[in-house]
């Protein structure tokens, strides 16, 4: 049976995890490849590598990343942050990356969604959605690192984008990410209800309940979390033996 | 020991590579006749679209060298597909290696997602590549069609219908998942590979 994913997140400037990490068997705790290769041996299903790098000078450190990552870890990878045209996925899928995540250019130009499929192929197209509920009770499309906001519904924007051929969606809910309360059950459900690719919830992963809700009443494919792994405040093992205890399918 | 990938429009071509070096072993990425004929073992991986990739193939005569290859073969995901008999992806007729037909899924609701994207089990293992290799591990899969169960069977997954996660015939030898990224259970198949 297809198992339910844990994805860890790690965010990248400059060719060195961001947030502080709290790992004593790492030499050198802002290194990602280290951090990396050491969830990967704790069991997680895949890793995602969200570049915050502001200058394109830098981009080039990303691909020397992603190429060293890619030598050390042998589970998939996706990295974001980014891209715009078919020579930034084609650098990153040839040194490695097994896929690619969009968010604010794909919104921009939904076209080059079809066009990166059309190349590359839909398994490797993620689209990054980042969403808010606001008073009127919708939940609405964000861009530029939820910074600014549009007039869009997000089903309706995830709803175009499988049509235009991405191949998954990873959806964070502003409202939750951070929170630790647990993730958006709702708007995960709603899509992963409507749509026929795999939904990735993001933001509001505190415990491992959080993680066995999103995935039974959010309807969630995977779970992607940061921080917690980080800090050791949920252990990936422990994680997982939690959920296939509670009888969901997962790879232990 | 000479190792050749087989280079032509696919991706994950490079995962590939790297997942060989892990495991310290080194390998050519060729489209180079003569090469992939002098190999001892020959990788044919890919990620990508069946007419397409068969078009390339045959643009450079690569489908019939492959299909007359004596020593170990590995496809790998499309790699398998198109050792098959016939794609249902734009009506692809491939290599004919196995005798099997490669489907599209057609999962009834959207409860089940295509393309199948994560961790799922092989069961019923059966070829000398699995040696060591426990019935229900788990292995990583990326695709939206499939390989029917035939007589070239070797491994058996389900989602939405049981299908055949690995085919072999005599020296050919095929995987759906991507055993580079399979984290262990991946690098003992590899490993079997290599050592046939």
């Amino acid at each position: 049976m297809l198992t339910k994913r844990i994805i860890p997140c790690l965010d990248i400037k400059d060719g060195r995890t961001v947030k502080g990490v709290n790992f004593e068997q790492l030499r050198d705790a802002g290194d990602p490849i280290e951090l990396a290769a050491l969830y990967a041996q704790q069991g997680a299903d895949e890793l995602v590598f969200l570049d915050i790098t502001a200058t394109i000078e830098k981009r080039k450190t990303l691909s020397e990343l992603v190429n060293k990552i890619a030598h050390r870890i042998n589970i998939p990878f996706t990295v974001g942050g980014g891209i715009k045209t078919e020579a930034d996925v084609s650098m990153l899928l040839q040194n490695g990356a097994d896929k690619i995540s969009i968010n604010t250019a794909a919104f921009i130009d939904p076209s080059i969604i079809h066009r990166f499929a059309k190349n590359f192929g839909s398994q490797c197209v993620v689209l990054a959605i980042d969403t808010k509920l606001e008073a009127d009770g919708n939940w609405y499309v964000y861009l530029n690192g939820g910074r600014q906001k549009t007039d869009s519904l997000t089903t309706e924007w995830a709803k175009k984008a499988v049509d235009l051929g991405v191949g998954e969606i990873l959806l964070t809910s502003m409202n939750h990410d951070g929170t630790k309360q647990g993730f958006a059950l709702d708007i995960t459900a709603t899509l992963s209800s409507q749509l026929s690719v795999p939904i990735i919830a993001s933001g509001g992963g505190g415990s491992a309940a959080h993680f066995y809700d999103v995935f039974t009443q959010g309807k969630a494919d995977a779970a992607l979390a940061a921080s917690i792994f980080h800090y050791k405040e949920v252990a990936i093992p422990d994680l997982k033996k939690y959920l296939q205890q509670k009888g969901i399918s997962i790879r232990i | 020991m000479k190792i050749v990938i087989i280079q032509y429009n696919a991706g994950n071509i490079q995962s590939v590579l790297y997942a060989l070096e892990r495991l310290g072993m080194a390998a050519v990425v060729t489209d180079d006749a003569a090469e992939i004929e002098a190999a001892d073992k020959v990788i044919f991986p890919g990620v990508g679209e069946a007419s397409t990739a068969m078009q390339y193939l045959k643009d450079r005569k690569l489908d019939v060298l492959i299909k007359n290859l004596k020593q170990p073969v590995l496809g790998i995901c499309l790699g398998m597909q198109l050792m098959c008999l016939h794609s249902t992806e734009n009506e692809t007729p491939c290599m004919g290696i196995f005798s099997t037909q490669v489907k599209q899924f057609k999962p009834l609701d959207t409860t089940i997602k295509v393309p199948q994207i994560g961790w799922n089990t092989i069961s019923n293992l059966k070829s000398d590549l699995f040696q060591g290799v426990p019935e229900n591990s788990y292995a990583y899969f990326v695709h939206g069609y499939y390989a029917a169960l035939g007589e070239h069977t070797m491994a058996t997954t389900n989602y939405v219908e049981a299908y055949s996660s690995a085919l072999q015939k005599d020296n050919f030898y095929g995987v759906q998942f991507h055993p580079e990224k399979s984290a262990l259970v991946g690098e003992q198949i590899i490993k079997n590979f290599l050592s046939l």
